[in-house]
């Protein structure tokens, strides 16, 4: 069902911060801050994914000029196991926070239930995101960093970027909140963990279907429909599918894919960026700057993520996979 | 959208992997590596007191060394992503997959990390290994005493 928010919430502000190979992004000149050093100078990995967690926070919360005092929730959540990174973060911010795990589709998750909280009125501001940390993230997934494995041209690179997004009431200086679809997990058969735009690829299109039905509007009522990690591969794949459902080439034109361009035509990153704060990245930067030039008018922001474990994948398990979308509109 | 259709769908758009580039690439690498390693062999046995009997064991420990630092500098991962087994199936490849092993879990310290860990990739080439190095001695010991070859 599509969740229709009358209240309308705003975001108010999203703080961005990357890594170095993030520098190379075509998204680079949105982020708040990009790091030559993965580890935030802190001793491990873990600890640099945490560190950007509050760096990202800090920034939105800055520019709305706040401090986690005014702030009334913290919702998020990353790609490690037991999500310490983010939970970790939420110890220094001494914020009311719920981890929330929706492979890389939490950054929509997120702020699907901060925009509920604001919607019942339990919340003024609540900060929503999720990241990840590229050799966190496969080291846990895959391999060592510096093991030599050959990846395949259907392979992508892990983000290491934290994006949050501040929402709070309507105000119409700010993009809005209209509606959002809770996306099902989806299995289409999928099993190879270096083809994840494969394995996503039906979620979102079952997603962005059912939100289009059930809001009764079409492709073209919107500027841009922007999915979060399928990469190039698994963009064509969503193409396909609605090439298959009737609906004609010229009419995609609104369908991007964040992590398709994210690192622009750079064949080093094979089938584009991936990871949870890919999306989160791009959607509070890019995203929310773009709307509030007036760029974009109505946009629908559709994160995808694959919900394996390495253990699964060991076991012979497919890849189910979940997409959840929330529609953003400025006046 | 049925699976089945997806499923040509996704055959339809996916690109096969370029297998005969791929066995060019790794052929070359992979040669270049045992060059290396011959060369390696020559200068132990020229230079040193080594046979072509005893040369094996320097010659493996130094490659697995030229392994390390080429790891250690972060380039292996580089020449395993453009050789593939090219670089992979050399022993060098070995020292790769435990010398990685090694840095990624330094921090969680000496014993539990590194030292729990240092096998994680490498562990199933030295079970493999070892238990058919067994099975073929066992062979061989059976086939030179019914006399059909000699040590």
């Amino acid at each position: 069902m599509v969740i229709v928010f009358q209240s309308k919430p705003s975001l108010i502000a999203g703080g961005v911060v990357a890594g170095p190979l993030e520098k190379r992004s075509i998204f680079s000149q949105y982020f708040d801050a990009t790091f030559d050093d993965e580890r935030w100078q802190m001793k491990t990995n873990e600890q640099g994914h945490r560190k950007m967690v509050e760096e990202a926070c800090e920034f939105a919360m800055k520019k709305a000029g706040m401090k986690s005092a005014d702030i009334d929730y913290f919702m998020g959540g990353d790609l490690i196991n037991q999500m310490t990174p983010t939970n970790f973060a939420a110890r220094d911010l001494d914020i009311p926070f719920i981890g929330l795990f929706s492979a890389c589709a939490t950054s929509i998750s997120s702020l699907i239930v901060a925009s509920l909280l604001t919607e019942v009125g339990a919340s003024k501001l609540a900060l929503a995101g999720a990241s990840s940390q590229h050799n966190a993230v496969e080291r846990q997934f895959r391999y060592p960093i510096d093991y030599g494995s050959q990846k395949p041209q259907t392979a992508q690179w892990t983000v290491t970027a934290a994006g949050y997004a501040l929402v709070g009431k309507h105000h119409e200086e700010y993009p809005s909140i209209e509606a959002a679809t809770v996306g099902k997990s989806v299995d289409y058969g999928m099993d190879d963990p270096f083809h994840m735009g494969a394995a996503m690829a039906p979620a979102a299109f079952q997603t962005i279907q059912s939100h289009l039905e059930q809001r009764n509007q079409k492709i073209y009522h919107y500027d841009l429909i922007l999915t979060g990690d399928l990469g190039q591969l698994g963009l064509k794949l969503l193409k396909g599918m609605f090439l298959e459902s009737g609906i004609k080439s010229e009419e995609l034109q609104p369908l991007r894919d964040a992590g398709a361009e994210f690192y622009g035509q750079d064949e080093t990153f094979q089938s584009g960026a991936s990871g949870a704060g890919c999306s989160a990245a791009v959607f509070f930067s890019y995203v929310i700057q773009q709307m509030r030039a007036g760029t974009y008018k109505r946009v629908l922001l559709v994160a995808t993520g694959a919900l394996l474990s390495p253990l699964t994948f060991q076991q012979g398990e497919t890849i189910p996979c979940t997409a959840h979308a929330i529609e953003i509109t400025m006046e | 959208m049925e699976k089945e259709q997806y499923q040509q769908l996704e055959q339809n758009v996916t690109p096969k992997p370029p297998y005969f580039k791929n066995v060019a690439k790794a052929f070359l690498v992979g040669g270049l590596i045992c060059t290396i390693g011959q060369a390696v062999s020559l200068f132990y046995m020229i230079f040193f007191d080594f046979t072509e009997a005893t040369v094996g064991n320097p010659t493996v420990a130094t490659l697995i060394f030229f392994a390390m630092i080429l790891t250690g500098f972060g380039l292996y991962k580089k020449i395993g992503q453009f050789a593939g087994a090219g670089s992979a199936v050399p022993v060098t490849g070995f020292g790769n997959a435990v010398v990685s092993a090694a840095i990624e879990y330094r921090s969680e310290g000496l014993v539990l990390g590194v030292g729990g860990n240092i096998f994680k990739l490498a562990g199933s080439v030295v079970l493999f290994g070892v238990v058919s190095a067994f099975f073929i001695a066992l062979i061989k010991f059976i086939l030179v005493t019914i006399g059909v070859v000699s040590w």
